[in-house]
């Protein structure tokens, strides 16, 4: 414990004067950083705009209401668009991902050395690129439309349900594989019937969970060409027509909402 | 006879379904063929778009092999500069911000009103989009790197005090009213009896969420707000793949080098 004397009384201190300086520097060092970004945003930053914005903002708002209501029917069919891109992302991205998880859990991964860094590589790349630049990438290479938006969404997916599962084939009870096992199961008889009986209902929770992040993400997947409500989000700003984007904004509002009940609802009654 | 029913027994036997209820079971599955039968009907996919498409898939698949990182590397450098510094700034602002919101958003602090408030405000920023309040941002306040920071440091609000809401929420009382038994002011309460309790997490949360916002500063610049996104973009738009591949490779280094060193700061403290 480190203490100082002063007047001949010991006197209680939380750090050692050396540790004090350490922490000291720390804030310096940490604070001298962020000045230094702040300038640099500064001068990459027009102010006329920014003192501006409030007149700016006033004026969007004013254009925003009353919101074009009749809109609204032509948004179905790019709304079931959005839908079909994220189920259909998701269930695509399930697939790939179960393979990936197993070769990344260390309790089930054929080789430590070899397939579960290949495997953990394709979930580190696959979770650091969001799924709006996956995007990008299919529609330069696929061209605009639904197809791009499934795959961007499957590639961004894989990542993080391969992930979850895996940790959660590694958190399961040994002693039931063993039981498994000592019945005299193959390999493929002990993950079917010691390891997925235990991680089924993990599974169904990660999957549900990312159908409803994918909603989310399907929305604005249009931004960039790749198909679904987002689309007509970006027809409506390119002419600045702010009463259709209310109406978007808000069937996007009101979508993500049900996404987030009906999931909340079926991993409630999974887990 | 017992035998051979054993043996039947033992033959039939499977495992218990996930879902116990078989009329839910089929319901389920039968209704999710059919919505898999209508979603691929009304699919509007040119097949023969994606098949050309795949030459070009496998040119980007080899740019990997040799990204080109010299032919626009200032404007590599400068989206770097941008996306980083913006990372930075957004999380230490987002975080102050936050802080103040998570006492008000946590129930055995604030009083009703105020908790109402606070988690209306989380509430806002979780429910749209990143991208979309760039865009807001942009048309606000123009192009440029200090949109994408508002953006950023709205975001990080409402995953912040969320989750920091949700760790006062469930703090050791006893600790809290050891504090207030001496006769600590509100402040001093706050500082010696809560605090405490909740820094690991605010610290472990804010390393999470500065890498979630590097991740996310990528992706502001698509639509303007500045950031590695916009030469991302560019470099997509004159398919010059061995750029974009190497602007790609950088972004995976940087967030696998700050999840690496966040995941051992975090093991530290915790």
């Amino acid at each position: 414990m480190p203490l100082t004397t002063r007047d001949d009384r010991m006197i209680w201190r939380r750090r050692t004067t050396g540790r004090d300086f350490a922490v000291w520097f720390g804030w310096l060092l940490g604070t001298a950083i962020f000045v230094w970004s702040w300038q640099v945003i500064s001068e990459n930053t027009i102010w006329f705009f920014v003192t501006d914005s409030p007149r700016v903002a006033a004026d969007i708002g004013s254009r925003m209401v009353p919101p074009a209501w009749d809109y609204l029917s032509r948004l179905w069919q790019p709304l079931w668009d959005t839908i079909n891109i994220a189920t259909l992302g998701t269930l695509l991205a399930l697939v790939m991902a179960v393979p990936v998880a197993f070769l990344a859990a260390r309790n089930t991964t054929p080789s430590v050395l070899f397939l579960r860094p290949i495997a953990l590589l394709i979930i580190v790349s696959s979770r650091s690129i969001n799924s709006l630049i996956w995007a990008l990438l299919l529609v330069a290479i696929a061209g605009p439309g639904v197809f791009a938006g499934i795959i961007a969404i499957a590639l961004r997916s894989i990542g993080f349900v391969a992930k979850l599962l895996y940790e959660a084939i590694e958190e399961i009870d040994p002693v039931q594989v063993e039981a498994v096992r000592a019945t005299g199961a193959s390999e493929g008889q002990i993950i079917s019937y010691a390891i997925v009986p235990q991680v089924m209902p993990a599974f169904a929770g990660i999957s549900v969970f990312r159908w409803d992040i994918n909603i989310r993400e399907s929305t604005v997947l249009g931004l960039v060409g790749a198909g679904g409500i987002g689309l007509e989000l970006q027809a409506s700003l390119n002419v600045l027509a702010w009463p259709r984007v209310t109406v978007i904004l808000l069937l996007i509002f009101a979508t993500v909402l049900v996404s987030e009940w009906v999931s909340a609802r079926i991993r409630h009654a999974v887990i | 006879m017992a035998t051979a029913a054993g043996r039947f027994e033992a033959a039939a036997w499977r495992p218990p379904p996930l879902i116990a209820s078989p009329l839910l079971r089929w319901g389920i599955g039968l209704g999710f063929a059919l919505y898999l039968a209508v979603a691929m009907g009304t699919l509007d996919i040119n097949w023969a778009r994606v098949w050309e498409g795949l030459d070009r898939g496998w040119a980007f698949v080899l740019a990997f092999t040799e990204p080109d990182f010299t032919s626009r590397w200032r404007d590599i450098s400068q989206g770097l500069l941008e996306s980083l510094t913006m990372t930075v700034v957004s999380t230490v602002v987002g975080i102050a911000i936050s802080i103040p919101i998570a006492l008000g958003a946590a129930r055995n602090l604030a009083p009703l009103p105020v908790y109402l408030l606070c988690r209306g405000v989380i509430a806002v920023s979780r429910s749209f989009q990143e991208v979309i309040i760039a865009i807001f941002f942009v048309a606000m306040f123009g192009f440029g790197p200090f949109a994408g920071f508002l953006t950023l440091s709205f975001a990080t609000i409402g995953f912040l005090a969320k989750l920091l809401a949700e760790d006062i929420e469930d703090i050791e009382k006893s600790q809290a009213e050891a504090v207030r038994a001496t006769g600590a002011s509100w402040l001093q309460w706050l500082v010696y009896g809560i605090q405490p309790q909740v820094m690991p997490r605010l610290i472990g949360l804010s390393l999470y969420r500065l890498d979630i916002n590097f991740r996310e500063s990528a992706v502001v610049g698509i639509v303007g707000a500045g950031g590695i996104g916009a030469t991302l973009n560019t470099a997509f738009d004159r398919y010059e793949f061995d750029t974009a591949a190497a602007i790609l490779l950088i972004i995976i280094g940087i967030v696998m080098a700050a999840e690496y060193s966040s995941s051992m700061i975090r093991a530290r403290i915790q």
